[in-house]
């Protein structure tokens, strides 16, 4: 693996294929962006996914890159975080993003949807003990809260701890006042948000044509307030605005 | 409905009901002259006695006849829901439709001309109350996932249908047998174009009672209110060209140039006017007994000045209740809120109601030509374009969706295509210039019967039968929308490591654009920085207090014992008895002066002064304050045993009272259960007057700059304020942000 080839490699892309159900044009794609990234180079480290200028105005950036180094997410059963990825890792870290296909069956769905939570409680439990702790979750609002300024710690705090008071209420009934909640496990966590049916949520379009042409222009922006940014954007993203309604 | 028809029914029905009227006020004063002024009546014969009663019907005859109607109509609702079995198995519409024929029927009886649905009326009054209810409470998330589909099936999917009706009916009126040949083309694909349109109020009546997924009840629905700009473009080319007869393609150019000018046309328009409501709405906290009418009124301007360009109309005030509906929410108050709520349910509920039942009125009334050919064949034609339609378009669709639509979704969106009152009106429209005017009305009328009553009545068990997905009842969950947000920043991340601009991509730029630029002009106050999250959960803990109060006692939401000392983190071991007393009391104390220290109300007016809900509110709040700071009380605070009791005097705690901020160990009081602290200290009189908005909260921080004097006495005074004011008494603590109050 790592061949810098800009034709498709039968052989190896099938077994890719197979491994993550990605078409083969897709992970051409892909493997395009992964090259771009990692300056061609046959891994890809953090800085190399720091230095794109789009998540640097997300809030929750550091969890999402760490989510791509983490481990459990490589379905290999490992634990830990690596220092860098390769593109199979790579590419089955982005397959937690593929939407179902049309035709599944209920138990199918149900093992997607098991799988794209278990991506969810990942990025949530950075210690890997299997629970989401109370610091943990106060640590996740207060990401997500990170950009709304001064009064997002307090509030954040507020907000995990009512959150937690409901996923103790629905996972535990009852409890008596000195028992304490240690955190929410998997199951508890599957429990909460099976109604916001994220097999048909959490999905991005793998588009089976290159755009990655158009990513040079990522490198010309490095801030994210400009406003000439946007409408040169806009210019050369309307082919996929069409794409993005549907 | 037309007047002059119903004064002639009125005078011979109604006259036994007009005695109760004006009443002229008896004047006894005048009858002792009675006897002695007899010279006079022989000087003034003509003079009539005094009128003690009389009837004037004329004088509120307009009024009092609309006012019936309304009541006849909602009295039929209220009869319909009395009858168990009936609601659940017969939608409302037909129901009101068979009283509708009824009372036509009657009134026909008795000789008089039934009112037919005039269609200015129903354009102008009765049409935009539904669609503003159903433009402001649109769910937008899942509108603008699926507004590519629902734009494809409006747009693609309306002109499909009328092109392919108006076709084939002009095939079969050129087959000498049916006897209609002297019906040319363009009549046809006019006649094409009315009854291919599906119909808002008809869809929101029959997808209102089967509760479906929440995906196929929002492509069906906004299907039936974008396909408002084609019909506008259709009906009037079509219009403009049977009078002239012939079409260029010049006309075709300009009718799809027009088709964007009306939809994009009425998008700006409503898009305007929402702003300025918005804008509007930033100003109102002074005055806010009249904050609904100015949504009300900026949306019915929206639609009147779009249906004075021709633009469309529907697609206005949908813009203008969606764009306004965020900051004008961020601005109202909770009552105000409310009101907007229970009108626009209350105003579309009367029009829905008002326009089948006249629909049942005018189909006994209006002038009908019967042709069997004519109208089977226009509504099996419906059927069948609408489902061709479907399938076809979902084929194409489904090759750029993320989320493919099921053969399921398909069926229910193709059945769910009713045509209604829109249809009847805009045929009634037509001039009767055109020779097959009623037989057109018929066929229409024919249609929409049929689709209300076969295809609404057989919806419901079909959903059953297929197994559809019907809509989640779910409350709202902290949980849910941490993750929902969660979800949008991660898949906006998750797409900018793949390299494309997509959905989240757009959506991400939208917000910042929206959260930078256009909220700071539209929101009043500082509340424009408050993300959604937060807003979103003190709406959530608002309502679970206003819940508290209206029950009268602590809710239990999920009947459950757990409380906040079950998840917190094992904390340091119990305080004394006697320490926790003393700090009960000086809490206690300090909680009265606050109390004491508010404001006092006053009657006025003009401002609707926090009553009862946020009175209680507050009250409400203070008292879970007090419960939770006594709970983290006793877990938090480590005092060993051999320190020195507090002064009270030393260690008062200050209150300031106006446009303070609650600290945040307030929040988490979501889930409450039973309070059973050794001692309730219920000595806080709840009887003193509240503190007028935004003020809402008492501040019950920790003390600024009231560093008592001893070091131990520092430490304890430490200790005190950690438990009212996590993580500690900073004095240079950040509290710029007033937390919004409603």
């Amino acid at each position: 693996m790592g061949a810098l080839q800009s034709l498709p490699d039968e052989p190896e892309y099938r077994d890719l294929s197979e491994k993550t159900g990605f078409s083969f044009e897709q992970i051409g794609i892909l493997h395009k962006r992964f090259k771009q990234l990692s300056h061609n180079e046959d891994t890809l480290r953090r800085d190399d996914l720091n230095t794109i200028p789009d998540l640097s105005c997300n809030p929750i950036r550091t969890q999402i890159i760490e989510a791509f180094f983490d481990k459990r997410n490589f379905h290999q059963n490992g634990e830990g975080t690596v220092q860098e990825i390769s593109f199979e890792e790579f590419l089955v870290v982005m397959s937690h993003f593929r939407p179902p296909a049309l035709d599944m069956t209920e138990e199918q769905r149900e093992i997607i949807r098991r799988e794209k939570l278990r991506f969810l409680f990942n990025m949530h439990d950075t210690d890997n003990d299997g629970t989401i702790t109370l610091e943990e979750y106060r640590h996740v609002v207060e990401e997500l809260l990170s950009r709304s300024g001064a009064l997002g710690k307090e509030t954040a705090k507020g907000i995990a701890d009512a959150a937690m008071l409901e996923v103790a209420s629905i996972s535990m009934g009852h409890m008596e006042p000195d028992e304490f909640y240690e955190g929410i496990t998997f199951e508890h966590f599957l429990k909460i948000l099976k109604d916001i049916e994220i097999e048909t949520r959490m999905n991005i379009r793998f588009l089976n044509m290159d755009t990655t042409n158009l990513c040079k222009v990522n490198r010309a922006y490095p801030d994210c307030t400009s406003l000439t940014k946007y409408t040169d954007k806009l210019l050369e993203s309307c082919l996929w605005f069409g794409f993005g309604l549907l | 409905m037309s007047v002059h028809a119903l004064r002639k029914s009125a005078s011979s029905s109604f006259v036994f009901v007009g005695i109760g009227l004006p009443i002229e006020a008896s004047a006894p004063a005048y009858q002792s002259h009675g006897t002695e002024g007899s010279h006079l009546t022989n000087i003034t014969n003509t003079k009539k006695a005094f009128p003690v009663l009389a009837v004037n019907y004329e004088h509120v005859r307009k009024p009092f006849e609309i006012a019936l109607w309304i009541l006849l109509a909602l009295l039929m609702k209220l009869g319909f829901h009395l009858i168990p079995r009936l609601s659940a198995v017969v939608p409302e519409s037909c129901l009101l439709i068979v009283v509708g024929l009824l009372v036509g029927g009657l009134i026909k009886v008795i000789g008089e001309e039934p009112p037919v649905l005039d269609s200015q009326l129903f354009f102008l009054c009765l049409l935009p109350p539904i669609i503003l209810d159903a433009g402001y409470f649109l769910p937008i998330r899942p509108f603008t996932e699926n507004v590519g589909t629902i734009l494809v099936f409006a747009v693609i999917g309306t002109l499909w249908n009328a092109f392919f009706m108006g076709g084939l009916l002009y095939a079969l009126c050129q087959i000498e047998s049916v006897g209609l040949s002297g019906v040319d083309l363009l009549a046809c694909l006019l006649f094409g174009s009315i009854v291919s349109a599906v119909d808002p109020v008809a869809v929101l009546a029959v997808f209102e009672e089967i509760h479906i997924n929440e995906l196929v009840h929002i492509l069906v629905f906004g299907e039936s209110l974008l396909n408002d700009a084609v019909t506008v473009v259709l009906y009037n080319l079509f219009e403009e060209f049977s009078k002239v007869g012939t079409v260029t393609v010049l006309d075709v150019f300009l009718g799809v140039v027009c088709f964007f000018v009306v939809s994009l046309g009425g998008v700006l328009v409503g898009a305007i006017y929402g702003f300025l409501a918005a804008f509007t709405s930033r100003f109102t906290s002074h005055t806010r007994v009249i904050e609904p009418l100015f949504v009300f009124l900026y949306s019915y301007m929206a639609y009147l000045s779009s249906e004075m360009f021709h633009l469309s109309g529907i697609m206005a005030l949908i813009a203008c209740g969606v764009v306004m509906r965020p900051y004008v929410e961020a601005n109202i108050s909770h009552k105000s809120y409310t009101t907007i709520k229970y009108f626009l349910k209350m105003w579309s509920s009367v029009s829905e109601t008002l326009i089948f039942i006249f629909l049942g009125v005018s189909t006994v009334a209006g002038p009908h030509a019967w042709n069997w050919t004519f109208v089977i064949t226009t509504v099996i034609l419906c059927l069948v374009s609408r489902v061709l339609g479907v399938i076809g378009l979902t084929f194409i669709i489904n090759k750029f969706r993320i989320v493919k639509l099921t053969k399921k979704d398909q069926f229910i969106v193709a059945y769910g295509g009713l045509r209604g009152a829109i249809a009847f009106s805009l045929g009634y429209l037509l001039s009767n210039s055109h020779q097959m005017r009623n037989l057109f009305l018929t066929a229409i009328i024919t249609v929409i019967f049929f689709t209300v009553f076969v295809q609404g009545m057989t919806i419901r068990p079909l959903v059953e039968l297929l197994a559809v997905k019907k809509k989640k009842e779910s409350k709202p969950s902290i949980n849910e929308e941490i993750h929902t947000e969660f979800l949008d920043h991660l898949l906006t991340g998750v797409e900018g490591v793949c390299g494309h601009y997509g959905h989240y991509h757009w959506k991400e730029k939208l917000n910042r654009f929206n959260k930078t630029y256009v909220k700071r002009w539209l929101i009043a106050g500082e509340n424009f920085k408050e993300p959604e999250l937060i807003a979103f959960y003190r709406k959530m803990e608002l309502k679970q207090a206003i819940m508290m109060v209206e029950s009268g006692q602590l809710p239990s939401v999920l009947p459950s014992t757990i409380s906040m000392q079950n998840i917190q983190p094992r904390a340091i071991p119990r305080v004394s008895k006697k320490r926790e007393e003393e700090i009960r009391r000086i809490l206690r104390a300090n909680l009265q002066n606050n109390k004491q220290k508010m404001r006092s109300r006053s009657y006025s007016r003009h401002t609707l002064f926090d009553a009862d809900e946020e009175d209680n509110v507050s009250e409400v709040r203070l008292r879970k304050t007090k419960m939770e700071m006594e709970r983290r009380m006793s877990h938090y605070l480590t005092v060993p045993a051999n320190r020195e009791s507090p002064r009270p005097g030393v260690r008062r705690v200050r209150f300031e009272s106006d446009n303070q901020v609650f600290s945040a160990d307030s929040f988490p009081t979501v889930h409450f259960e039973q309070p059973s602290p050794p001692s309730t200290p219920d000595a806080v009189s709840l009887e003193e007057e509240v503190p007028k908005r935004p003020s809402l909260r008492a501040d019950i921080e920790g003390p600024r700059g009231n560093a008592s004097d001893n070091h131990q006495g520092e430490l304890d005074y430490q200790r005190l304020a950690r438990c009212l004011s996590d993580p500690g008494p900073n004095k240079d603590k950040e509290d710029d942000d007033p937390f919004m109050s409603c």
